[in-house]
Formats: structure tokens, sequence, C-alpha cells
């Protein structure tokens, strides 16, 4: 097809930047896959075909993603960000952070995957029930939990920024509290919900809560962006480590 | 039909954060939504983009994982009887793997280019970027070795906060909110399936682990580690900077 003015142009344009963007995030993986099959294992790659159409999947899948977020939701979300930082009584900023959290962290790729992988090695370890309908509850569960841990932690890493209270004592009574937890969780749990702390925080979750922290940070006075900007997506790692012990505990 | 069950799943997913922004826009802050064109099609892109992409995922990049340890721990590389030091060449797979995807991750280079400018220059973007990928390729390393040893994650991690705690302590107080982060940050939406199934993978391969014990926790490597390298790397940034000071 082929496009000539205004919008469409300037659509094509970003979809050709952002398919090359996409295709740079992939290459490091494929490079470093590559030479070690051919320079360390020295056989060709089994059932090339398959993994060749996954990659142009990912890769067109990862463009359309973040095209659709940079032309829907980023630009509004960012300057919600901003307005609610700004000003605006501070129920609806907490509430605003919560469902932030939320509702990202519900629709981050890398977590549906890996809550998905999740649930079929609970399935084949016996800790759920091994047909698909329990497996699609359990990963639901998972992530339901890990959306909802990412909520709590905005609002008390928002908290935190207007109330001015020091980063590091926060993370240190979260490291505690996981330490606490992990004493009293089924030992099947702990792996997935150490990780699930690193998997929630990606391409949705962080230029959108990045933008509230650091909206935050330069609206209030006598807040330095550095110091208190970031930090916001620190908490959202740590809570859901907590929360997801929790979610196993209950299930057992 | 199965694109229709991903089609109805990807919808699910995407609605909480549209409905999110779409309530606050019109109800709290009450302005009209912008360019409603725009948005819808956005939308369609965002559900269309998540299916193609776990679909692609589900093709290539998970057995791509499973399948580098399956190769990295078979009878050509591992003997009968091997012990932890045997398994190199997985080790150096996780490395590389680790250091490559983290150097080149754009979420990184933006924190990074970020961070230069909100400190004017006191953390150097290239020096922030390699700490961080430092700290991915040495955690998803010694993920890998836990694994190959059975060792307790636990112990590793809780060994890790210890540590993290005291550098906070002794780290200039300006960077310890970007190093809290940089752990977050790195584990990108790629990065993180592949990483997944090279511990999945990796915890069926090797005689004696449970998948469900061992398998987990290569994440959870990969995002402590670089908040010690970037701890580290401020210490050492402002012991540099006293000594040339003097």
């Amino acid at each position: 097809m082929v496009v000539f003015q205004g919008e469409e142009f300037a659509i094509g344009n970003a979809f050709l930047r952002q398919l090359i963007a996409s295709g740079l995030d992939l290459a490091p993986v494929l490079a470093v896959i590559v030479v070690f099959q051919l320079g360390v294992v020295r056989q060709p790659l089994p059932d090339l075909l398959d993994l060749l159409a996954g990659v142009g999947l990912t890769v067109l899948g990862l463009t359309f993603f973040v095209l659709g977020l940079e032309q829907a939701l980023f630009p509004l979300g960012e300057s919600m960000a901003y307005a609610f930082a700004r000003k605006g009584s501070l129920t609806w900023l907490l509430l605003f952070a919560f469902c932030l959290g939320f509702a990202t962290t519900v629709a981050e790729p890398a977590l549906i995957a890996v809550a998905d992988q999740a649930a079929v090695v609970a399935a084949d370890g016996g800790m759920v029930a091994a047909d698909p309908r329990a497996q699609a509850r359990y990963a639901l569960g998972l992530r339901l939990t890990v959306a909802l841990a990412v909520g709590v932690a905005l609002v008390i890493g928002v908290l935190r920024i207007v109330r001015g209270w020091p980063l590091h004592r926060l993370m240190i009574l979260g490291y505690l509290a996981v330490m606490a937890v992990t004493w009293f969780a089924p030992v099947e749990i702990i792996g997935i919900a150490y990780d699930s702390g690193g998997v929630t925080t990606s391409t949705i979750t962080v230029p959108l809560v990045t933008a509230l922290g650091v909206g935050l940070a330069h609206s209030i006075r006598g807040r330095n962006p550095l110091v208190d900007g970031f930090g916001l997506i620190a908490f959202a790692s740590l809570t859901p480590m907590v929360f997801v012990m929790i979610y196993g505990m209950l299930m057992r | 039909m199965n694109v229709w069950a991903d089609l109805i799943a990807a919808v699910r997913d995407v609605f909480p954060i549209a409905a999110t922004i779409l309530l606050f826009q019109v109800g709290v802050i009450r302005r009209p939504l912008p360019h409603p064109g725009r948005l819808l099609r956005g939308l369609l892109l965002v559900v269309a983009g998540m299916m193609l992409f776990l679909k692609g995922l589900e093709l290539a990049l998970f057995p791509l994982g499973e399948m580098m340890a399956a190769q990295l721990t078979g009878p050509r590389f591992i003997p009968e009887g091997a012990r932890p030091g045997d398994y190199r060449w997985v080790y150096l797979f996780a490395f590389s793997l680790g250091f490559a995807t983290t150097l080149a991750e754009p979420a990184l280079i933006a924190v990074a280019l970020k961070a230069r400018e909100i400190s004017g220059g006191a953390i150097h973007d290239w020096g922030l970027r390699l700490a961080v990928s430092l700290g991915v390729a040495l955690g998803i390393t010694l993920g890998t070795y836990r694994i190959v040893t059975g060792a307790s994650l636990v112990v590793f991690i809780v060994g890790g906060y210890v540590l993290v705690v005291l550098q906070t302590a002794l780290a200039p107080r300006m960077i310890v909110g970007l190093a809290y982060d940089s752990g977050g940050v790195t584990t990108s939406t790629v990065t993180v399936p592949l990483v997944t199934a090279l511990g999945l993978g990796l915890a069926r391969s090797v005689p004696g682990r449970d998948v469900l014990v061992d398998g987990f926790g290569l994440i959870a490597f990969a995002s402590l580690f670089p908040i010690m390298t970037v701890l580290g790397y401020a210490q050492l940034a402002e012991t540099l900077a006293r000594l040339r000071g003097k």
C-alpha cells in the first residue's frame, strides 16, 4: 500500500520505526542463541520454520502493541498522571494510582505468558488439577494477585512521595515482609512469587508509573525527581512477592 | 475456535486499563476525550499486538529457551555423574544472554539518559548501563548455578537483600531510588519469557531437580543483582571523584 500524505504517512513512518525498534529488541536474544547454536552446539536449529514464524509474530505483535499504546494510552495516561499529581484531592490521586497499577499489570504480556507457564508447571507438579480450566483459573488468580499487589504498592509509593518518607526505609520494611512471609509460604510457590516481582514491571507499567512518580516529585515543593521520582517501580516489584506467597498459602 | 478464545482473552486483558483511563478522564478530570477515533484505533492495535505477541512467544521464545537448556545439558556436554562445575556452557550462555539483552534494552537506555540529565552528569549513562548489564548477567548466571546445584532460592535472595541493605547505608542517597528501580526496569517483555523458559528447561534436564521448586527464580536474581552493581557503581564513582578532587 502506498500512502502519501498527512496522518496516514505519519502512521506508516511510525510503524516502520517501531518495527525496527522491536526487531532490535529481539536481536540480542537471537544473536546469543545463534552464536551458541552454531559455535558451541554446532547443529542446525530444529523446526526452523516454526521458530522463524514465531519470531516474526513476536516482532509484529510487539510493534502493534507498542504503536497502539503510544497512540491511545500513553499520551492520555501520562497527561492524566501529571494532572492528578499536580492538583486535586489526595483521595482521587490514590484511587487513580491503585487503578493504574492494577490495570497496567493485568495487560502486561510478559506476566500473561509467565503465569500460563506457572500453571502448566503447577499442574505437572500436582499442585492444581491437570485440566485446562483449573490451569486457566490458577493463572488468572496469579495475575490478579500480582495486579492487586502492584495497585497497593503504588498507593503506598504515592503516599511516600507526598509525605516525604525515605525510600530505603520503605524498601527495608518490604524486604522484612518478604522474609517473614517466606517463612510460612509453601515451598512450591516461592520461586514463582520471587519471580513475579521482576515480571510485572515491563512494557505498559514502567512508562505510566514513572510518569506518575516523576510528575509527583516535580509538583511537590522540595522534592527531587531523582531521589523521589524513581522508586515507585522498585516498591511495585516487591509487594507482588508477598502477595503471591499469601496466594499460595490460601491455595493450599 | 482458538483464535476467538485468544481474542476474547486479549480484549479482557486490555479492558481494565482502557476503562481506567476513560473513566478518570471523563468522570474525574472532566475533560472530553481527545481524538476518540485515534484512541479506538490504538486500542485495537494493542489487542491485535497482544494476540500476535503471545502466539509468537509460544512458537519461538519459549521453545528456544527450553531447547537451549536441553541442548547444553545434553550428553554431549554433560557426562554421566557430572558436578555443578561441568555446566560451564550453561553459565556462559546465561551470562551472555543477560549481558547482551540488558545492554540493548531500550527502557534502560531511556532511564540512563534521564538519570544523566537529572543528576547533572554525575551519573554517566554508559556507566549505568554497564553496571546494570553486568548485574543482570551475574544474577542469571548465579541463578542457573543455583538450579544446577539445587540450593535454596531463599538463602540466595535473602542474602542478597542483606547485602543491598548494607550497600544502601553506604551509597550516596541520590542514587538509591534509581538503583532500586533498575532491577525492575531491566527485565523486558522479550527477555522474561526466554529466561523463564531457560530456568524451567534447566530444572527439567538436570537430574534430581523438581521443576516446581527449582525451575523459577532466575528473574528474581536478574532483578536483585543490578541493584547491587548500580549501588556499587555509585560508590565507585563517588570515591573516584573524591580522589580526583584531592
